[in-house]
């Protein structure tokens, strides 16, 4: 660890290959799980070409504020992507490679296992910030989304992103097994979503519900997704609410990683 | 130079003592194997070597440095293949190879690996699909993959059939021959006795002796055994009175001595002196397994595979 003197200039170029190779392995791993793929990427995709082929729900409605059904459910199917592959389906699968020995196999090897760990964030959450854009730009050809204030979409989805892979990372550090890690997911979603408004959208909870909505990594996502999508800047608060799920889960679990 | 050398490694964990004092020197292109019953301490010994674990105790030096703090120099010139180490089910055999050479700057080539170990019908395999088997040579590759200076091979030929076996054991012998070292972890004295220039028996987290097999069997007191048919009627005494012949016993036609190291020669040269044939005689020695079981005594079924 402490000796770095030796490396050559070669040796940090064969490094970032390697790395590249890993990121790709690894890519390749996630599209031969059928199961990832259709939970994270195509059923919220499919989900929103469907509502938006339903006439009443593209119309404004006074129950949401002037707004449509399907644009309320746009940042919410973008959250539903992010929490399925940054919550539901990272932690299980890190959580096997740990517990089936691929991580201690690699750490016998140059490549440091906490670059296995950089390539699994980097393709789950980077599946849910696809989705998400792919998911907005449908929206614009449904008339919802807002192309006017893009910058602080990007900026709230990398906020959210970044938050859910908090949480998923800090499910992964603390659960021993793969099955445990499943079970927390999968319990960690139902309030994540619910507090996202899958069931009840966001401007029809009751004004207590809201601010624990609003205080909730998903809740302030799905509102900051949906200022922006509108075509106006995020609040702060959602931003910031944002952040501070994204530091504290991130540090915590940095903390507590078991690494075998 | 010895490339490896440990002096009086100790590691714990929390209050078991997994190695209490274990010390050896492993020498550049040597064969050397770590044996000892489950538990014994072999693991965690070859761990602390590969910088896996963090000793308690006592000096590691792996080519000259100490693999906790030069763990990336180790992990460049040390290929490892772990016991029970596996891969995500669909990832395939060649990716695999290719994922692994490309940890490396100066990589061997994949295919000969792929070659020398059979693997070449199942290179587009997934690993979920491989036999244990192929999963083990697989497990190989990856640790020979880095043109290694030193390969720890931990249970080696676990999991194979006997011709897979042979094989591997070739394989081995010729990784060394190209001028690697190689530091082999097992319970199986066999391979240990086919493979090993020298072996280090570990029992308890302590090292019980170091020696080349043959010396280990050589400084273990045994008995010896033989039996054999007499071509004609003979004397009980002329043998009975033999200070090497601790018990015979005589079974239909045929005699079936016990005694000291010496046995062997004492009895063939009475009869030889009698003019009297051995017939279908079978002579017993002790094995590595005998020295093995002598040196720690423990039930011999502990010690099957």
């Amino acid at each position: 660890m402490t000796t770095t003197t030796d490396r050559h200039p070669v040796a940090d170029n064969y490094r970032r290959t390697a790395f590249r190779r890993l990121l790709r392995t690894e890519a390749l791993l996630f599209a031969r799980t059928p199961m990832a793929v259709t939970w994270s990427a195509l059923l919220p995709v499919i989900a929103f070409i469907v509502l938006g082929c339903i006439p009443g729900l593209r119309e404004s409605s006074k129950d949401l504020n002037g707004d449509s059904y399907l644009a309320a459910y746009l940042p919410i199917l973008m959250a539903f992507s992010l929490v399925m592959s940054a919550v539901n389906l990272l932690p299980p699968t890190l959580a096997l490679y740990r517990e089936k020995g691929i991580l201690r196999r690699l750490s016998t090897t140059p490549a440091p296992a906490a670059w296995l760990l950089a390539a699994q964030a980097a393709i789950f959450a980077g599946v849910g910030l696809v989705v998400s854009v792919a998911l907005f730009a449908l929206g614009i050809g449904f008339d919802v989304s807002v192309p006017r204030q893009f910058i602080g979409f990007v900026l709230s989805l990398v906020l959210l992103g970044a938050a859910t892979l908090g949480i998923g990372l800090l499910v992964t550090a603390v659960a021993r097994t793969s099955k445990a890690a499943n079970a927390v997911s999968f319990t960690l979603f139902f309030p994540l979503m619910f507090l996202a408004g899958l069931w009840v959208p966001r401007p029809l909870m009751p004004s207590v519900l809201r601010t624990v909505s609003d205080y909730s990594p998903l809740g302030a996502g799905v509102g900051a997704l949906q200022d922006s999508i509108a075509g106006h800047w995020p609040p702060a608060q959602n931003l910031l609410v944002l952040l501070a799920w994204a530091v504290t889960t991130g540090g915590l679990a940095v903390r507590f990683f078991r690494w075998q | 130079m010895p490339v490896i050398e440990v002096h009086g490694l100790a590691k714990a964990y929390g209050k078991q003592r997994a190695v209490e004092d274990v010390s050896f020197e492993v020498q550049r292109g040597e064969i050397f194997g770590i044996l000892g019953p489950n538990g014994a301490g072999k693991t965690t010994t070859v761990e602390c070597i590969a910088g896996l674990r963090t000793r308690d105790a006592g000096t590691v030096r792996v080519l000259g440095v100490d693999p906790e703090r030069d763990r990336d120099a180790v992990r460049r010139s040390v290929g490892v293949q772990l016991q029970n180490g596996e891969l995500p089910e669909k990832l395939r055999v060649g990716e695999a190879l290719e994922l692994y050479a490309s940890f490396y700057p100066e990589p061997a080539s994949s295919a000969e690996l792929i070659e020398v170990l059979g693997l070449g019908t199942v290179v587009n395999s997934y690993w979920g699909v491989l036999s244990g088997g192929q999963k083990q040579r697989l497990s190989i590759a990856l640790a020979l993959i880095g043109g290694p200076t030193i390969a720890i091979l931990d249970e080696l030929t676990t999991g194979l059939d006997p011709a897979a076996r042979r094989e591997t054991w070739d394989l081995i012998e010729g990784v060394r021959d190209r001028g690697a070292t190689i530091l082999l972890v097992t319970h199986f004295m066999q391979e240990a006795e086919r493979l090993c220039d020298r072996l280090a028996v570990i029992d308890h987290g302590r090292v019980a002796a170091i020696d080349s097999p043959a010396g280990i069997v050589a400084g273990i007191e045994t008995e010896q055994r033989m039996r054999f048919r007499p071509s004609v009627p003979l004397d009980e005494n002329l043998l009975t009175d033999l200070p090497e012949v601790t018990e015979l016993v005589r079974v239909g036609e045929q005699w079936q001595l016990r005694g000291t190291a010496d046995l062997i020669w004492a009895v063939t040269s009475v009869l030889a002196r009698n003019g009297i044939v051995a017939q279908q005689l079978r002579v017993e020695q002790p094995s590595l397994d005998d020295a093995f079981v002598a040196m720690t005594a423990r039930p011999a079924k502990e010690q099957d595979r």
